[in-house]
């Protein structure tokens, strides 16, 4: 059992399910409005548009480029899986095209490594980002990480 | 229009004691600091009829009413959103007894966080929430959230651990004035604060509050009948709610403008149905739960200007004799974390002119109930 796998895994609610599923596929993709003359992006997901009212959406996909918001370094007392990493990072991200939509995430050194593989020297506010995918837990369930650019 | 401006009152305040570990079960520390309000107001219990108090609240008013000897209750409200319900639960209970919906309100809360499990223990239940995007990543307490917009403020405008050092400061040294408090005669020093553990880096051990049992009431009233009360009254002279456009609780990242909480908007409210603004605020209890929740809501209530908050705290401004006294009693930080209610009652102690750490003269408070969740405020008077 990989060192992530008993980690905290989202339940997807109906409105957040695409994101999830579309993860699974690789792609980031984030809810938008699809009414004609709006088109507005939203996070987290929600029924209707707050900008226009309307209940139309579709998933748009971003370049997962982005850069880090903030980020927190959580040390015990924590959950047993995560009290076991600690202390690790935790990010928000905001993305590059969108800078209002920011994604809570961990910076790692690779997709499926733990969530202390990377120097919390190295994370600075800005830094450059970008998003990669990783299976975790027994079906897999496709988590969006961040691994800095350079 | 009606207007709630100093139509009620607070007629009279309990509390149990604050530990760690209390042998009594919330149910009887709630009926004890209830019972002790209405002894302070001189009230019956019979003459009850109004109740109000959070969500998070597991003593429910139809067990409280019946044990304490209420009569037959007429108005009953729940406020959400953790301590961010503390001052809704006055205003709730003002508006019932302005309106005739009641004669005599209690507001209450009783906790048992020190002694029973954390909240954020039970995290999975959370995760089919908006819970479902930060969890997972490990963002698993308020501490952990917090510690973000801390990070991200702290960033924006050169705030300091100084900074949040000297909130913590101001809390424990009136802490160590009250002898009620959980942190009495346990000075705090900065190489304490610099050299403590990290519980969320940027946020050390002394940047979080207490985990406390005890529990804590107040007794509402008309302003007429308050006059005829065993102590002096103290006025809710405005009370505010405020939930921003596009907020999303505790995990504010989404908004446009994450670092403009709750308390600018519960503000906005606040003083627009007010006589004053808050140059002329004498003393304020303002909501701890974490050290940054200050620098941002003295912001929020318009005692700095937007980035200001941490600067403001320096050169001992927090402390007594300084620009605006905060947390007299020692705050959630050093006194006790019950949720803000010890913030309210502090308030009114140095409205009647009893707290251990008296601002001279005092004839206006501001308390706030949790920032950057959604919010609640008032400003007492005499």
């Amino acid at each position: 059992m990989g060192v992530n796998d008993s980690l905290l895994l989202p339940v997807a609610d109906e409105d957040g399910a695409p994101f999830w599923e579309y993860a699974a596929r690789g792609e980031l993709r984030v809810q938008s409005c699809a009414a004609p003359a709006c088109g507005e992006l939203r996070f987290p997901p929600r029924p209707c548009c707050p900008h226009c009212g309307s209940f139309a959406s579709e998933w748009r996909e971003m370049s997962g480029r982005g850069r880090l918001w903030s980020y927190v370094i959580p040390h015990p007392p924590l959950l047993p899986a995560y009290a076991e990493q600690a202390p690790y990072n935790a990010v928000v991200v905001e993305l590059v095209e969108a800078p209002h939509i920011r994604l809570a995430g961990n910076v790692v050194a690779s997709a499926d490594a733990p969530l202390n593989s990377v120097d919390p020297a190295r994370l600075r506010i800005g830094a450059p980002v970008r998003a990669v995918f990783c299976p975790v837990g027994p079906d897999g369930f496709p988590l969006v990480r961040w691994l800095l650019e350079r | 229009m009606a207007t709630l401006k100093d139509a009620t009152a607070i007629a009279g305040i309990g509390q149990t004691a604050f530990a760690k570990r209390l042998p009594e079960s919330e149910k009887t520390l709630a009926c004890r600091a209830i019972l002790a309000a209405l002894d302070d107001a001189g009230i019956a219990p019979s003459e009850v009829d109004g109740f109000a108090s959070y969500t998070m609240e597991e003593t429910d008013e139809v067990e409280v009413a019946k044990a304490i000897g209420a009569g037959d209750v007429t108005f009953f409200s729940k406020v959400g959103y953790g301590g961010g319900g503390s001052c809704a639960t006055l205003g709730h209970l003002a508006a019932a007894v302005a309106t005739g919906q009641a004669s005599v309100g209690v507001a209450w809360r009783s906790r048992k966080r020190g002694s029973g499990p954390r909240p954020w223990k039970n995290t999975a239940v959370q995760l089919p929430t908006p819970a479902q995007w930060t969890r997972p990543y490990g963002l698993l307490r308020p501490a952990d959230e917090i510690g973000m917009l801390a990070r991200r403020y702290m960033h924006e405008y050169g705030a300091t651990r100084d900074h949040l050092f000297n909130v913590a400061l101001a809390c424990r040294n009136r802490a160590n004035q009250n002898p009620d408090a959980i942190m009495y005669e346990r000075p705090l020093t900065r190489e304490m604060y610099m050299t403590s553990r990290w519980i969320s880096e940027p946020l050390c051990l002394f940047d979080n509050c207490l985990e406390t049992d005890g529990a804590l009431a107040c007794v509402i009233v008309s302003a007429e009948r308050a006059r005829d009360c065993r102590q002096r009254p103290v006025y809710l002279h405005s009370v505010a709610q405020g939930l921003p456009a596009q907020h999303h609780g505790m995990v504010n990242y989404w908004n446009d403008d994450p670092l403009t909480g709750p308390a600018w908007t519960a503000a906005r409210q606040l003083w627009k149905q007010a006589d004053f603004g808050p140059d002329d605020v004498d003393v304020a209890q303002i909501y701890d739960a974490f050290t940054p929740l200050v620098p941002l809501s003295l912001e929020g209530y318009g005692f700095c200007g937007r980035g200001e908050g941490g600067a403001f705290t320096e050169g001992g401004a927090l402390e007594s004799g300084g620009r605006l006294p905060v947390n007299t009693g020692g705050g959630g930080l050093s006194e006790a974390y019950v949720h803000g209610f010890n913030l309210i009652t502090e308030g009114v102690k140095q409205l009647r002119g009893t707290s251990t750490a008296q601002v001279p003269d005092a004839a206006t408070c501001l308390v706030t109930a949790g920032e950057g969740v959604p919010t609640s405020a008032v400003l007492l008077r005499n």
